[in-house]
């Protein structure tokens, strides 16, 4: 069963077009990708999704909801997180408040709890910590839960990127090339960590990558993209065979 | 350091009780200047410290509730403790009408905007007659607690005491709940706070309308204490003194605006004795402050760890896979 459903999907910026008639689906319990080069339109296509970008047309739905006009805030309520190709974290305050956010939107004492520090939101409170506590523990930064997030080791902050994401609770997680300035040994963990977000949270991941010994180890199903439209889809045996795609490669900067 | 916290502001708390009987009326008169200050900070620290949105007409919150409480007490002969939660309510709707077209806007144009609006309503208030155009209101009557009239200057020092700490204990409290980081998820980051659920339009309303509260609560004593208000003390010129306090102490920092708001009172009552050049010192002393502390007297620290920490292990160090 499909989880996020993408159809006929278009992007227009002034004369440019992104995105242009894409349709794919993202099924529930899988690690999937969106590759292609450079500039093709796969940041744009996320930015769709989680409500950044208007869509010029098109449909995308998330669980048989529809998501388009919709706020991001919203779409993230309704079970979508995502991480950000540059490095998004709130660089002044704490690991551990960075995490929090996550749970902005599972909780909901207002104004009033807080100033009367109610039973409920003292319980909410410990509830917040508690989840995100357990999300740096799963991303394995614990030791730095006390730093600003800009102090961090540069690996450790795209780790805390995804603790970010994982405390919203999401069905359904978008990483934007997670592995991007990492290195070897840094992005054999970040494989791990995917896996286990799958298999241990029952997370759907869909990621943008570019290192593509990453993408054939993790990802079970490829959709691949040039000048926005979609040009191959299948499993990673299928689509890094495929002319299409090798040639789009090819004539671009990093090869295979 | 935080074993000594409590007991040091409880302290702090009782001396505060204190002072008025050993201040003359001078003394005491400045000092109750300061704690309207301290409220009207925190209550602009909500805003410009915690959600980082630049305000230039905070006054005007400040005159909505001095002018509902004067008016309701002068026209309407209410009791000044029911006017409060009508003032409230005026001034979370005023903070909500200029919080709304500046939600699209970024710093500057905010700046201009909320100047404005600052300057609107004190041109309301100069020119309809039922704030008493340029002359004001006056006359309004003492509050009551059950038979006894507040009257004295003691009796308003308590008061906006007692309100300055309930304001303060509300900012702090805001501020270690949701709401307060999900404000200042804003300030770090708009749009990776709207990406992890916050929905910035609904917050920094919520964000004006708060501060707008607190600012109307110091008006609204404001009013009963002088027993007159005119114009002229919501001028510009009192929004950015309070603006003034709040980057000086340290924007977001509790202590911090507590600070700036005695420095803006106190310093230039200090040089008096220099006269003409007091405001000129005052200015030149504020600009040096900023060059040298940019941060504000009494910065925020989030509760991060001292950057020396990293020091001491290794900065490199990666995770390993191992885990
Ligand atoms: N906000 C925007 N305004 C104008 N053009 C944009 C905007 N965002 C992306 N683009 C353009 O859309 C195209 C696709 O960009 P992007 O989605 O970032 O590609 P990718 O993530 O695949 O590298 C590029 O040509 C880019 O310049
Ligand atoms: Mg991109």
């Amino acid at each position: 069963m499909s989880l996020l459903t993408v159809n006929q999907l278009k992007l227009q910026f002034g004369g440019l077009i992104a995105v242009n008639d894409l349709s794919f689906t993202v099924e529930k319990n899988s690690i999937s990708s969106i590759i292609g080069p450079n500039g093709a339109g796969k940041t744009s296509v996320f930015n769709m999704i989680t409500g950044f970008y208007r869509p010029t047309s098109g449909a995308i739905e998330l669980d048989g909801i529809s998501l388009v006009n919709r706020k991001p805030s919203q779409i993230t309520t309704l079970g979508m997180a995502r991480t950000f190709q540059n490095l998004r974290l709130f660089p002044n305050l704490t690991v551990l408040d960075n995490v929090k956010s996550g749970m902005h939107c599972r909780t909901k004492q207002t104004v009033w709890g807080a100033l009367l520090r109610t039973k409920s939101q003292r319980e909410e409170e410990r509830l917040i910590e508690e989840v995100a506590l357990e999300c740096i523990d799963f991303v394995g930064i614990r030791k730095y839960t006390k730093r600003a997030a800009k102090n961090l080791p540069y690996g450790a902050q795209r780790y805390l990127e995804i603790a970010r994401a994982l405390a919203t609770r999401p069905k359904l997680l978008l990483l934007d090339e997670p592995a991007a300035g990492l290195n070897y040994e840094e992005k054999q963990y970040l494989i791990q960590l995917i896996r286990r977000i799958r298999d241990e949270y029952n997370i759907t991941v869909l990621m943008i990558e570019h290192d593509m010994g990453l993408i054939k180890q993790i990802s079970e199903q490829i959709t691949v993209i040039d000048y926005g439209c979609k040009i191959a889809e299948g499993s990673p045996e299928e689509v890094l065979n495929n002319e299409k795609v090798i040639e789009a490669y090819l004539g671009k900067e990093d090869v295979i | 350091m935080k074993k000594y916290k409590k007991p040091s502001l409880f302290l702090l708390v009782i001396c505060m009780f204190i002072l008025p009987f050993l201040l003359n009326s001078y003394w005491l008169d400045v000092l109750t200047l300061v704690l309207f200050y301290v409220v009207l900070t925190q209550g602009l620290n909500i805003v410009v410290g915690y959600t980082g949105l630049l305000d230039l007409g905070y006054a005007a919150f400040f005159a909505v509730g001095a002018y509902t409480t004067a008016i309701l007490m002068t026209t309407f002969h209410w009791s000044f403790w029911l006017t409060l939660p009508v003032a409230f309510l005026f001034a979370a709707i005023a903070g909500v009408i200029i919080g709304t077209p500046t939600l699209r806007l970024r710093s500057d144009y905010l700046a201009i905007v909320t100047l404005g609006f600052g300057e609107i309503v004190k041109i309301l208030a100069t020119n309809l007659e039922i704030t008493g155009s340029a002359s004001g209101i006056y006359g309004i009557p003492r509050p009551a607690i059950g038979s006894y009239i507040m009257a004295s200057q003691k009796d308003f020092y308590f008061l906006i005491l007692i309100v300055a700490i309930i304001s303060i204990i509300a900012v702090y409290r805001l501020g270690h709940s949701r709401i307060g980081r999900a404000w200042v998820y804003i300030r770090e980051d708009e749009d990776a706070a709207e990406a992890m659920g916050i929905n910035r339009i609904k917050l920094k309303l919520l964000s004006y309308a708060t501060g707008a509260v607190i600012g109307s609560f110091a008006g609204s004593i404001f009013a009963v204490k002088m027993s007159a208000i005119a114009p002229l003390s919501f001028s510009f010129l009192q929004s950015v003194m309070i603006l003034l306090a709040v980057v000086l102490g340290g924007l977001g920092s509790i202590p911090g605006v507590v600070i700036g708001a005695a420095l803006v009172i106190i310093l230039p009552e200090l040089l008096r004795g220099v006269e003409d050049w007091r405001y000129l010192i005052f200015g030149v002393s504020l600009v040096i402050m900023m060059i040298f502390r940019p941060q504000g007297i009494w910065p925020t620290k989030n509760n991060t760890e001292d950057v020396d920490d990293i020091e001491t292990e290794d900065p490199n160090q990666s995770i390993s896979i191992s885990k």
